[in-house]
């Protein structure tokens, strides 16, 4: 770190065209504006900053009755269905694949979950807390399990094979619930999304600890880079002895699960199961999130920090327009805005055509460097 | 260094008049590689130009300087007698520089028509009209006496013909200079025969044709002279018919004829004598609908089983019953005496037998991974996912295949879909060795690689087989396939037509007779 503080042109030419050299992490400012994350990094801080000339108190954390409240710790609860749904959907997407079914996902285990406790006598109980959600994981593994085999044994296309449960889950749940809008009165279930442990909010605990074991998993053992051979080159893989189809199924098993999680979290946050509304358009937030976090739709190469990123970007984003004082009618135009724009500046194409206007600028001494 | 004077004037019979393209002092650097360093390039009307070279040595480099792909340090290219320099292929291909590439650059799924003409579509009143772009296509087919339908789907001819489809196209533009880069690295016999008639023909035309290949064969039967590249530097430009093979080879890898002599004048291998022993592999009416015929095979540790047949004739299908990459739906399988049902390559690979494809690209190499990370996935993956390989023992493994394979360049991290045909290869051969493996199943693992490393591939095969592995050995060369095995099964035709110890007596035109009559004598 301490070696070359200065940006030198010399690092500046194409590393793209010079075979097997990836860039050296050194210490330089043309390598952070570089850096993958650099943009969505740079979103994150403009939108909170905007937030804060708007309105002044947003950053401000006050301790009230030995809990954290105030924006971050908003954003961080808030965060915690995406997340949670966006992590099992980048390794889906590192298989090469797409799961269209987690908004669905979500309203099965909201509806599960308190179908069970709306239906037992002690609602209030943990251990019918407890045995719904069980259930509820249940029901959702059941589901991953039908994707996965769809997927990587009956061979049909990621897009068209989660479709399936992503139209006719809503339907299930409202089997489920009988139609109606299920409202329960738990307060051990109402903790999950509402409560607080060590002054922060459970929900973000929630999806942190499912965080921290994802990206243990994966990384501390060979799974990461058996998920990136898989979505590289599945047939070379298979031929190496990985166990492809495994995998594969495994991811989406995995990915149903946490959309479960989320779909309790949420469920949890307003005590109801809403079959119709719940997790709705969910999986296109999810998707986006993944691909800000700079892992690519064409499978490979998955980074669970940037996802994380991607997911703040985008809760900051819904809770700024709110601060922002927006109107209703324009937010989706503004969330396009924002996301376009993160998009753009993250794109190979628009990212050499800035560096080549400002190699232009600096012309004579990168001729010499070249 | 440079004996350029060796043919201070190649005008010969077939190359009158002036150069179309002049290539004078080319120089590319790529950051920490000079990959060019004044090279001379002429290329004339109606010859076929061969350029010679290990890989790595500069051929793409040069090509891709000529067609704009790269854009040139230092050096002038003179087409046609202006200056030019093409901002891309697109725009060398106006200026009437075709290239058609190692692997078929086409659409799969369209029509032949809609592939030789794609982007020259015959329009009309703002549309495309069909009838005249089919018409059309049939024109350019026939031009180089290629009699297909043009309304069938591209998916439904065979590679050779799909390579005449991609010259077709690179003649849609009227082509007068056409670049083959590898054309023939898949093709069978026959199948470069015809497209050497292609050639001929073009050639006849007055189109300029260069030609790339490692089949030294070929270059001999087809070209009239040769530009030889080392190490990006340019070592000379000779009249083939005035270039013996031995001094072209010791031109092009620069050292004495050492490694060719191991090559060439190598004895046979000593024929088993172990008889008695439990093959480590024995398949009894092994076979797949479709794929190929039952057959019996036995392989015996210490021992080299070559393969030999045209492509086609079921190599492949065979090695891949014996790594279940295709379950078979008849006959046996014994390792080592037990009978063994093998429903994956994983299951294989547990059995010790691993196998390496004949395409890299596709079927071995991980690309966006890294070399240390694609040679340490064969163990992973018998280890599976639980247990990582741990850091210290993936290095050893890394550093030592590295060292001991002379992987190029020896960075670890270096991503594995940026190094050369040939490093590749050793990266996938590093990959199943760090396996320990019992049972070596290696599909054409010299296609397309520079004699040089070929010589050492061989080397390390014989090497393995002498300390007591099983080798199944496949590639299209006879010559290899002889010099290196023990015994020879003969395939043709989906089926094994025969098995015969490699003995003093028995030469390629023997194993030829074998393929021709289908092993009926």
């Amino acid at each position: 770190m301490s070696a070359d503080p200065t940006p030198s042109p010399a690092t500046a030419p194409d590393e793209a065209t010079l075979p097997g050299s990836p860039a050296q992490p050194r210490f330089s400012v043309g390598g952070l504006v570089r850096h993958r994350l650099f943009w969505p990094l740079v979103a994150l801080v403009v939108l909170l900053v905007a937030s804060v000339l708007k309105s002044p108190q947003f950053l401000q954390v006050t301790v009230l009755d030995g809990h954290l409240f105030g924006g971050p710790v908003d954003i961080l609860r808030r965060s915690a269905v995406l997340l949670l749904v966006a992590l099992g959907m980048t390794l889906v997407i590192a298989t090469r694949g797409i799961d269209l079914s987690v908004g669905a996902v979500m309203a099965i285990a909201g509806a599960v979950a308190l179908t069970q406790i709306a239906t037992s006598p002690s609602p209030g109980s943990v251990t019918t807390v407890t045995t719904a959600i069980l259930t509820a994981l249940a029901v959702c593994l059941l589901v991953g399990v039908f994707n996965g085999f769809m997927v990587s044994v009956v061979g049909i296309q990621p897009i068209v094979a989660t479709l399936v449960i992503m139209t006719a889950g809503r339907g299930i749940a409202m089997l489920i619930t009988g139609g109606q809008i299920t409202t329960v009165t738990s307060a051990p279930y109402k903790t999950l999304a509402s409560g607080f442990w060590l002054g922060l909010p459970v929900a973000a605990l929630i999806a942190a600890f499912f965080f921290a074991v994802t990206a243990a998993v994966t990384r501390r053992t060979a799974l990461g880079v058996l998920i990136e051979s898989v979505g590289i080159n599945p047939t070379a893989s298979r031929l190496a002895g990985v166990r492809a189809r495994t995998i594969i199924w495994t991811v989406y098993v995995v990915c149903a699960l946490f959309a479960g999680i989320a779909g309790i979290l949420q469920s949890s946050n307003i005590m109801a199961a809403d079959s119709n509304n719940a997790g709705l358009f969910i999986e296109l937030d999810a998707i986006l999130a993944v691909v800000i976090g700079g892992t690519s739709l064409a499978g490979g190469k998955f980074s669970l920090t940037g996802t994380l990123v991607g997911v703040l970007v985008i809760t900051t984003l819904t809770l700024s327009i709110t601060i922002l004082g927006i109107p209703v009618s324009a937010v989706s135009l503004f969330k396009a805005l924002v996301v376009i724009a993160v998009c753009l500046l993250q794109s190979p194409v628009v990212r050499r055509k800035m560096r080549a206007r400002r190699r232009a600028q600096s012309a004579v001494p990168v001729e010499v460097a070249a | 260094m440079t004996d350029a004077a060796a043919t201070t004037s190649p005008a010969g019979a077939t190359s009158p008049g002036a150069p179309v393209v002049e290539m004078t002092g080319i120089s590319i650097t790529f950051p920490g590689v000079k990959a060019l360093d004044g090279v001379d390039f002429r290329l004339f009307p109606g010859e076929v130009h061969a350029l010679m070279g290990e890989n790595g040595a500069g051929k793409s480099t040069l090509i891709k300087a000529l067609t704009g792909v790269y854009a040139i340090d230092s050096g002038r290219i003179v087409v046609d007698g202006q200056e030019r320099a093409f901002a891309g292929p697109a725009e060398a291909q106006t200026a009437g520089i075709s290239t058609v590439y190692q692997e078929v650059n086409l659409c799969d799924n369209l029509s032949v028509a809609e592939n030789v003409m794609l982007g020259h579509e015959v329009r009309r009143a703002g549309g495309i009209d069909w009838r005249a772009t089919r018409a059309a296509a049939r024109e350019h087919l026939r031009a180089l006496d290629v009699d297909i339908n043009p309304s069938s789907s591209l998916s439904s001819h065979s590679l050779a013909v799909q390579q005449l489809v991609a010259i077709s196209r690179a003649m849609v533009v009227d082509a007068r200079v056409l670049i083959l880069d590898e054309p023939t690295s898949s093709l069978d016999a026959d199948e470069v025969a015809k497209l050497f008639d292609v050639v001929r023909t073009l050639r006849a035309r007055g189109v300029a044709i260069l030609f790339v290949s490692h089949f030294l064969d070929q270059v001999y039967a087809i070209s009239d002279r040769m530009t030889v590249l080392r190490n990006g530097r340019l070592v000379g430009e000779y009249r083939t018919a005035e270039l013996e093979r031995v001094d072209l080879v010791q031109k092009m890898i620069g050292r004495s004829l050492e490694v060719l002599e191991r090559l060439e004048e190598a004895p046979k291998p000593q024929v088993a004598e172990r008889r008695d022993a439990t093959p480590y592999l024995q398949a009894i009416g092994l076979g797949r609908k479709g794929s190929i015929e039952p057959f019996d095979l036995d392989v015996y540790p210490g021992e080299v089983v070559g393969l030999a047949g045209l492509l086609g004739s079921g190599r492949t299908e065979l090695a891949r019953l014996l790594y279940g990459a295709d379950r078979a739906d008849t006959g046996s399988l014994h390792v080592e005496g037990d009978p063994t049902r093998l429903r994956s390559p994983r299951s294989a690979l547990e059995h010790g037998i691993v196998y390496s494809s004949e395409s890299r690209k596709t079927e071995g190499i991980i690309g966006d991974l890294t070399v240390r990370e694609n040679i340490v996935l064969g163990i992973q993956a018998e280890r599976g996912w639980l247990r990582r390989v741990p850091q210290r023992r993936a290095d050893e493994v890394v550093d030592q295949y590295i060292r001991t394979l002379g992987i190029r360049p020896a960075n670890p991290d270096a991503i594995a879909g940026n190094l050369s045909g040939g490093n590749q290869q050793k990266v996938l051969l590093a990959r199943w060795l760090a396996t320990a493996p019992r049972l070596l199943l290696l599909d054409e693992p010299t296609r397309g690689i520079d004699v040089g490393a070929k010589a050492e591939i061989q080397r390390l095969v014989a090497e393995l087989a002498a300390d007591g592995m099983a080798v199944v050995f496949i590639s299209a060369e006879l010559e290899e396939v002889l010099r290196l095995s023990h015994r020879l099964a003969v395939l043709r035709d989906r089926r094994k037509v025969a098995e015969l110890a490699n003995t003093d007596d028995v030469t390629t035109d023997v194993v030829v007779d074998l393929i021709a009559s289908g092993g009926q004598q």
